[in-house]
């Protein structure tokens, strides 16, 4: 069935054909149809579901830990101050290895008070040990919602859901809605080997001392290098099924391209407009959309990135004192790789500026002039 | 003898704590959370966040409980209780008593929003504060929870804590839940009976449990149970409950309530203190008390 529907929508969607068990949930702008929807399925039984009304994101990541523990499929959804705030229990939901699926809105940081898109909420999150998907389409929001649960409950890592304001969570596109009995043929219940249960009483996450804390980080590391290998299975198997794969980038004429955009979320399709408009003019740019950026697909990347003598990566935020962080990764993984392109770093549409065709093409106009990247940084739109 | 008698039929015999955990000599907490799982049994789930319990427990792999844990973050108690409730019953598991236990600072101090929300919300748990009045596992400093004159090392005695106890009572009854207790290791009999109270009534349960900590009052271990009973004796710390924020009982009458002086004369917390401040102390005992016992009909 197709559906009109917003990415909130789409993220309501996917975590009720997952049949999401515990939510709970604090409304935040541009989050709130996320869990509008999601009450209205627990009220009228579309969803069977608990949803506990908590009383700030803090709480509603910690119900979703206890709920995950005890057994539960747990959703949340959140964006920028509210996913600060959960900072603490971020940490807690991968160091306990509770597979929570939560979607977060990109969106500024106050102060000032901002309700606009960028990433810094997201990637301050970056070393907090969850899964995290930039999504750029409503239908891959909806899909990725479904194969997280799946990711994550197999290797009992949590996944972030990740889309722009506004640009995503508020825009209306046309999705696909998968069959209920398809998606529970994809996605069986979640059955986790251990749980709180007086049936088998354990004691979980107690004190730790430096005989065993070290090898509970390293497993979590382990089975966050399985992370790419079984986005790809699971891609696939989701392709079988429903005819859309599910990879880890997506990658738009890069295989003969002299300059590769490097992007994530929506700016990903703006900067395909911006690809045919330079190959037309003669100009062979291509696009890499990183989708899976933690673990990060180093394989994937070096793949692509390897082939092309000039890559610009585009930031939508920026690690103060340093890069744009999407370029201080990609630099990380192409370092000393055989072939090593010039890697430029730009950073553009931080606090909702729009990010258009013209910011592509100013960045090409830059990247293809020059042999080395002469500045760390290159703003892009910005009144200096 | 026949008393002696009694004692045995109204404590039950299940014991749910093993030794070899890791309390202090006299620790009040310890009696406190085996006399809790007694009354309750093993059909049970804790979720304590950090606080002397989350060591006392003893060290992974090991527990000294035979119910299950969920050693939750500071200020969650009641919102990991809310989380592990709603997760049982999604799985089918409805008659498992979910019970958040926490100290005074994780209850008084960084965990009460989350508190009031779950009693906003009356989710079906029982939230246990065992208050032993300060931060006794980061090495005692001071509470919301911490009584007026006391010393703790954030209030050295110099600079004495100089407001009262935050009356948390005061504001979970506000939230008109089913069911709040006070309760003392002093009065096992009492504890117990109001445990097993709490067990049948569904929606939010809180039970205040006083829990003396000879480490952190400087008192002598074998005086725990002697200073609970003066607490209780003194009428600072009156065992009472109260049923939907409307109906308060008291469950225990002193007659002649002891001066607060004998309370505080065995704790090295109070060393410092000067008549006209023990006269401060027992002006505010008594303001406390006359406040509950009316509200308990006297």
């Amino acid at each position: 069935m197709k559906k009109v529907i917003m990415g909130n929508h789409a993220l309501s969607y996917g975590a009720m054909l997952s049949r999401a068990q515990v939510i709970a949930a604090y409304p935040i702008t541009p989050q709130t149809q996320v869990v509008e929807l999601l009450s209205e399925m627990c009220a009228d039984g579309t969803l069977n579901a608990k949803f506990i009304k908590v009383e700030s994101e803090h709480s509603a990541m910690a119900a979703c830990l206890g709920a995950s523990l005890a057994g539960a499929r747990t959703f949340t959804a959140t964006s920028a101050q509210g996913l600060a705030l959960m900072h603490e229990m971020l940490h807690w939901a991968s160091g306990g290895r509770m597979p929570v699926v939560m979607g977060n809105i990109n969106r500024a940081m106050a102060p000032g008070w901002s309700i606009w898109t960028d990433q810094n909420d997201s990637l301050s999150e970056r070393d907090t040990g969850w899964i995290q998907f930039y999504c750029s389409s409503n239908q891959e929001v909806l899909d990725t919602v479904i194969q997280a649960f799946k990711v994550s409950e197999k290797l009992m890592i949590p996944s972030m859901i990740v889309l722009d304001a506004f640009a995503l969570s508020h825009t209306y596109e046309v999705v696909e809605i998968p069959e209920q009995e398809k998606v529970d043929a994809y996605l069986p219940p979640f059955k986790p080997a251990f749980r709180l249960t007086p049936d088998d009483p354990h004691a979980f996450g107690g004190l730790t001392s430096p005989d065993h804390y070290m090898e509970f980080r390293y497993k979590l590391q382990k089975d966050m290098e399985k992370v790419p290998a079984l986005v790809e299975e699971t891609g696939k198997e989701y392709e079988k099924m429903f005819g859309r794969y599910l990879g880890q980038v997506d990658d738009y004429l890069c295989d003969d391209a002299e300059l590769i955009f490097v992007t994530s979320g929506t700016a990903g399709y703006t900067a395909r407009v911006a690809v045919d408009e330079l190959r037309q003019k003669g100009i062979k740019a291509g696009n890499l959309r990183i989708k899976l950026f933690r673990p990060f697909p180093f394989e994937k990347v070096r793949s692509i990135l390897s082939k092309v003598p000039k890559v610009a990566v585009l930031d939508r935020n920026v690690s103060y004192g340093h890069h744009g962080i999407f370029y201080q990764e990609v630099k990380s993984a192409m370092y000393g790789q055989s072939a090593e392109p010039a890697i430029f770093g730009f950073i553009a549409g931080l606090g909702g500026r729009d990010i258009t065709r013209n910011s592509f093409q100013e960045i090409a106009e830059y990247a293809l002039k020059k042999e080395r990247p002469e500045e760390e940084i290159v703003w892009i739109g910005v009144k200096k | 003898m026949s008393k002696e008698r009694k004692m045995t039929l109204t404590i039950p015999q299940e014991e749910l704590m093993s030794p070899g955990h890791l309390a202090c000599q006299g620790c009040g907490a310890t009696l406190a959370m085996r006399y809790a799982l007694k009354a309750l049994g093993q059909k049970t789930v804790l979720c304590i966040p950090a606080c002397c319990w989350s060591v006392i427990d003893g060290p992974f792999p090991y527990s000294s409980l035979d119910v299950p844990i969920y050693h939750c973050a500071f200020e969650t108690a009641a919102s990991s209780a809310s989380g592990v409730k709603a997760g049982l019953e999604m799985v089918g598991d409805t008659e498992t008593t979910v019970m958040a236990w926490a100290g005074d600072g994780g209850t008084f101090d960084i965990g009460l929003q989350a508190l009031s929300g779950a009693a906003e919300r009356n989710e079906d748990i029982i939230y246990t504060c065992y208050d032993n009045e300060a931060y006794m596992n980061t090495g005692i400093q001071r509470s919301s929870a911490t009584p007026l004159g006391a010393w703790t090392t954030t209030t050295p005695v110099k600079h004495y804590k100089n407001r009262p106890k935050k009356d948390l009572i005061g504001i979970m009854a506000a939230h008109r839940i089913p069911y709040i207790a006070t309760a003392s290791v002093a009065y096992p009999e009492d504890m117990i009976k109001k445990y097993k109270k709490a067990k049948e009534i569904k929606g939010t349960r809180f039970i205040h449990v006083y829990a003396p900590c000879p480490t952190g009052w400087k008192s002598r271990p074998e005086d725990t149970i002697k200073l609970a009973r003066l607490a209780v004796q003194t009428g600072y710390f009156p065992l009472y409950e109260i049923e939907n924020g409307e109906k308060w009982t008291l469950n225990l009458k002193i007659k002649e309530r002891k001066p607060i002086a004998e309370y505080l004369k065995l704790q090295g917390r109070f060393r410092h203190l000067k008549e006209n401040e023990i006269d401060m102390i027992q002006k505010e005992v008594d303001a406390n008390w006359e406040r509950i016992i009316k509200k308990c009909g006297f």
